[in-house]
């Protein structure tokens, strides 16, 4: 998934961490030629993005299901001005999920991105994944639209508690 | 009407700076930076300054998005000056943006507060600013390298000259209350956003 968003032109990588997001933020910060940006809240990387394009450049947003909900407000800088903005969402509040905290916004992730005008897909098994990922490059950035990819907890593994 | 109590304490100047005149004092030429301004004051005085011109990308909604997609465009143009303006309320909405810049620290980014320590737009409310918080020592803190605070005139040529320096600087320019220069302006975003691009990039 690195190597096929870094080949489509991707430059920023920036996120909130996740377990599920690991491998990506590390190959990241390994990467001399990208920009690794590590944010305080999940809301200044769609803004982030948002500049990015105004440049002419690409980007990805790695987050929690949890950080969705911090880019509500944010979202209408995306809607309104017609930004592509892709998005990987590590899902948690699903398949198999130990922690009662997560369930309010695991449940409620792909209806407020849905709400502010974010397309959804969702992968739950791993042989969806790198077509998902193509199919949302393109919606992203052939289309312009604003696409979250959610991973769900079926194929990231439920964390033990 | 009941009262915010000041932070106890702080002892700043009062600031005595006219934005319709200090703003234009500082930012000489806003023609030749890619300029993303805040809602509200920073995004109507930017816009008139430049007669609503193609560089500049004026929020008009999605308050705290200012700095950070001020990161995201000096980040992807490195090689073309970048000023990120925005109001005190906006930049203390998203204030870990100011640690993101920090540590992303694009050498062709310059962060200007107009700190008129109040909400101008909703009613000239008091911010934190206006009772106390500093967003310089903040700035510091973050560890953006170079800070400057402009209080009267006398410190507005110390501000020009960072402008026009390479490298990452926060100034922080404090106003009184009162209105910004204002023009009309397009409030269409998504026109903006294709006027910027086409102006810049040709596409
Ligand atoms: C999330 C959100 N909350 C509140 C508002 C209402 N609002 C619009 S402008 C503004 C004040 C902005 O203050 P500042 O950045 O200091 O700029 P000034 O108006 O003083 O120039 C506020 C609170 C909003 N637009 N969005």
């Amino acid at each position: 998934m690195y190597d096929y968003l870094r080949a489509e032109g991707v430059t920023q990588i920036a996120y909130v961490p996740d377990a599920g997001h690991k491998v990506m933020i590390d190959r990241s910060l390994a990467d001399a030629d990208a920009h690794s940006i590590p944010l305080t809240t999940e809301e200044e990387g769609v803004a982030l993005l948002a500049g990015a394009d105004l440049g002419g450049a690409k980007g990805v947003l790695l987050m929690q299901s949890s950080g969705v909900g911090n880019c509500i407000n944010m979202l209408s800088l995306t809607a309104g001005s017609r930004f592509p903005l892709l998005c990987i969402v590590s899902m948690r509040g699903d398949f198999g999920e130990g922690n009662p905290w997560q369930f309010p916004m695991g449940r409620a992730t792909q209806a407020v991105l849905e709400a502010m005008g974010v397309v959804v897909l969702r992968c739950d098994a791993p042989e969806d994944v790198m077509p998902t990922i193509r199919a949302a490059c393109s919606m992203v950035w052939g289309s312009g639209e604003a696409v979250a990819v959610l991973l769900g907890q079926r194929l990231l593994g439920a964390k033990k508690f | 009407m009941a009262q915010l109590k000041r932070i106890a304490g702080v002892n700043q100047p009062a600031a005595t700076l006219d934005r319709r005149e200090a703003v234009p004092a500082l930012i000489e030429r806003p023609q030749d930076w890619l300029v993303v301004a805040g809602l509200a004051g920073t995004a109507q005085e930017l816009c008139a300054m430049t007669d609503d011109g193609p560089n500049v990308f004026g929020l008009g909604g999605a308050m705290g998005a200012g700095p950070s997609m001020a990161l995201g465009l000096a980040l992807a143009q490195p090689n073309r000056r970048v000023l990120g303006i925005t109001g005190d309320g906006e930049l203390l909405m998203n204030i870990g943006a100011l640690g993101t810049i920090a540590l992303a620290a694009p050498a062709n980014l310059k962060l200007v507060c107009v700190d008129n320590g109040h909400y101008g737009e909703t009613g000239n409310q008091d911010s934190q600013t206006g009772l106390g918080v500093q967003l310089d020592r903040i700035a510091a803190g973050f560890g953006i390298a170079v800070v400057h605070t402009i209080n009267t005139m006398a410190d507005m040529a110390e501000g020009r000259r960072i402008l026009a320096a390479p490298g990452l600087a926060f100034i922080l320019l404090r106003v009184k209350e009162g209105p910004a220069m204002k023009k009309p302006r397009s409030l269409r975003p998504h026109v903006v956003r294709d006027r910027f691009r086409a102006a810049l990039l040709g596409r």
